[in-house]
C-alpha cells in the first residue's frame, strides 16, 4: 500500500491564524428622517474564519454590554440565497470578494489593522430606514408590476415540464432567475440604475414559452415602474455585473432593451 | 400608451444617446479619412473638401442633421448626467469604482465635456470662417484654398497641443462609447466580443490619427 500523500499545496494559501484588530467606520442613522454620520468603532479579537456578519454580531454584543444602541443591519438566511443582506463595504457592494453576498464574505479577506468602511446601499429609491438597513420595497413594486406569469390554478394546470424548451434557453432563463434581488447592482452603479435587476426578471420569463404570452405588457410595465421609482439610467459601465453576487450578465440588459423597443413599436 | 411611454422612458433615452453616438462616430470616420488625404496629397484633399463644401446634399441635408445630432447628443448627455446624479442624493464615504468599471466608462461626462469644448473651438476655427466665406461674403469659388487653410491653422503650437489633448479625451470617450452604443440598442451576442475589440481599435486609430494629422502639418509647414 502506497504511503498517504497530501496533494494540498499549502504555499497557495495565505493562512491567517492571528486574531485581527480592526477599525470600523459605520454609517449610523437613528431613523429615515434623522441625519446620519460615520461613527468609528475599534474592534479586537476578530478571527479570520468569521463571516462579516458574525463580526458585526460581536460588535453589537459589545455595544449591548456598554449600553449603547446596536448597529442595525439586514440579514436572514446567512447562506447567500435570500438576498436580504446588503452593506457597501470598503467601497463595494457585498465587499471585496466576488460572487458572494455579505453573509458569505469572510474576515480573512481583510488584514489585521485594516480600517473598514461599512455603509448602506445608497440610492434615492432605497431610502435608509435605520443605520445600514434600507427599504428595497421598490424592487417588490417592480416585481408586482409584471414579474410573473398568469397561470390558471383551477385544478387543471398543465405541468410546465411537458412543454419542450431548448436547453440553451432553459439555461439562460435559469441564469437570469438566480437573481436574488439584493440590490447590489443599484448600489454599485454610479447612476443607481436598477436595469440589471429588472432585466433579469424580464429575461427569466421572456426566454420561456410560458412567459412569452405576456412579454410585451411585462417589459412595458416593469420599466415604467422602474422609472417611477426614481432609479437612474444605465450607462453600461458594467459595475453591476462585476458586483452581482449571482453573476447576472449584461446580456440581460441588452435583451430587455430589445424586448422594450419591440413592445413599444408594436404598440 | 406605448408611444408616449416610449418617449419618456429611460430605455428610449439610452437608445437615443446610442443612435446619435453611432451617427457621430460614422461622421468622425469619414472626417478622419478626408483629413488623412491631406497628409498624402494636397490636391486630393482640396478636391474632396471642395465637393463636401459645395454639394447641396452635404451642405443643406447632411450638415444640418449632423449639427442637430451633435447638439442632441450633448444636451441629452447633460440631462441624463443630472438625472443620474439626483438618483443618489447622498454619496458614499468610500467608493471603489475602479474595482468594477473603467475610468472611461465612469467619466463619459468629463471626456464628453472636453470634446464639446474642443468642438466649439473647432467650429470657431474652421466652420464659422467657412460659412462666412461662402454665405456672408459670398466669395468666389476657389478649389485650392482648403489645404493651405488647414496647414495654416496647425502652425500654432497652442492650437496643435489643445487639439491633441482633446483627441486623447475623445479616445477615452470612444473607448467606452463604441461598444456601449451597441449594448444600448440591444446588440449583445456572440459577435459582441469582436465588436468590442473593433471598438477599441476605432477608439485608438481615429483620435490618434487626428493627432498625427495635426502634428504632421505642424512640423511640416
Amino acid at each position: 500500500m502506497a504511503p498517504c500523500q497530501s496533494t494540498f499545496d499549502f504555499r497557495l494559501y495565505d493562512f491567517q491564524t492571528k486574531n485581527m484588530k480592526l477599525t470600523l467606520k459605520i454609517w449610523r442613522q437613528k431613523n429615515a428622517a434623522a441625519e446620519g454620520k460615520i461613527v468609528e468603532y475599534p474592534i479586537d479579537g476578530i478571527e479570520p474564519d468569521m463571516s462579516f456578519l458574525e463580526m458585526l454580531d460581536i460588535l453589537n454584543d459589545e455595544l449591548i454590554v456598554k449600553g449603547e444602541d446596536t448597529v442595525a443591519f439586514d440579514h436572514d438566511c446567512r447562506e447567500g440565497i435570500c438576498g436580504m443582506c446588503s452593506l457597501y463595504i470598503n467601497g463595494e457592494a457585498h465587499g471585496p470578494d466576488r460572487l458572494v453576498t455579505t453573509c458569505q464574505l469572510h474576515m480573512r479577506k481583510f488584514k489585521d489593522g485594516d480600517t473598514i468602511f461599512i455603509e448602506p446601499f445608497r440610492a434615492k429609491a432605497f431610502p435608509v430606514i435605520k443605520d445600514l438597513v434600507v427599504d428595497r420595497g421598490a424592487f417588490d413594486r417592480i416585481q408586482q408590476s409584471g414579474g410573473f406569469v398568469s397561470v390558471n390554478t383551477s385544478g387543471n394546470t398543465i405541468d410546465a415540464n411537458t412543454i419542450p424548451i431548448p436547453k440553451h434557453d432553459a439555461d439562460r432563463a435559469f441564469d437570469a432567475a438566480t437573481c436574488i434581488g439584493c440590490g447590489a447592482c443599484v448600489a454599485s452603479c454610479k447612476n443607481s440604475s436598477a436595469m440589471l435587476f429588472v432585466s433579469a426578471k424580464v429575461s427569466q420569463f421572456a426566454l420561456l414559452p410560458q412567459g412569452k404570452v405576456e412579454a410585451a405588457d411585462r417589459v412595458m410595465n416593469m420599466v415604467a415602474q422602474m422609472d417611477a421609482e426614481g432609479f437612474g439610467n444605465c450607462t453600461n459601465t458594467g459595475a453591476c455585473e462585476v458586483e452581482c453576487p449571482k453573476g447576472i450578465s449584461l446580456e440581460n440588459i441588452a435583451r430587455m432593451n430589445r424586448e422594450y423597443l419591440s413592445a413599444s413599436l408594436k404598440g | 400608451m406605448a408611444k408616449s411611454a416610449l418617449l419618456k422612458s429611460s430605455i428610449a433615452k439610452k437608445v437615443a444617446m446610442a443612435l446619435s453616438g453611432l451617427f457621430l462616430m460614422l461622421f468622425l470616420a469619414q472626417h478622419f479619412f478626408i483629413n488623412m488625404t491631406s497628409v498624402f496629397s494636397a490636391d486630393t484633399f482640396n478636391s474632396i473638401s471642395h465637393f463636401m463644401g459645395n454639394n447641396p446634399l452635404v451642405q443643406f441635408v447632411i450638415q444640418p442633421i449632423l449639427i442637430v445630432g451633435v447638439i442632441f447628443h450633448f444636451i441629452m448627455g447633460f440631462v441624463l448626467e443630472y438625472k443620474n446624479n439626483s438618483a443618489r442624493p447622498i454619496s458614499y464615504a468610500k467608493n471603489n469604482g475602479a474595482a468594477n468599471s473603467s475610468w472611461a466608462s465612469r467619466n463619459m461626462i468629463i471626456s464628453g465635456s472636453v470634446v464639446l469644448a474642443f468642438l466649439l473651438v473647432h467650429f470657431y476655427d474652421f466652420w464659422v470662417p467657412e460659412m462666412v466665406y461662402k454665405y456672408v461674403d459670398v466669395s468666389p469659388l476657389n478649389e485650392t484654398r482648403y489645404f493651405h487653410e488647414l496647414a495654416e491653422k496647425f502652425e500654432s503650437p497652442i492650437r496643435t497641443g489643445l487639439y491633441s489633448l482633446s483627441f486623447l479625451l475623445l479616445s477615452l470617450h470612444l473607448w467606452h462609447g463604441f461598444s456601449s452604443s451597441f449594448q444600448s440598442v440591444g446588440f449583445n451576442n456572440k459577435y459582441s466580443k469582436s465588436l468590442k475589440g473593433f471598438g477599441y481599435g476605432f477608439a485608438i486609430v481615429i483620435p490618434f490619427g487626428f493627432i498625427f494629422i495635426a502634428l504632421f502639418h505642424h512640423f511640416n509647414h
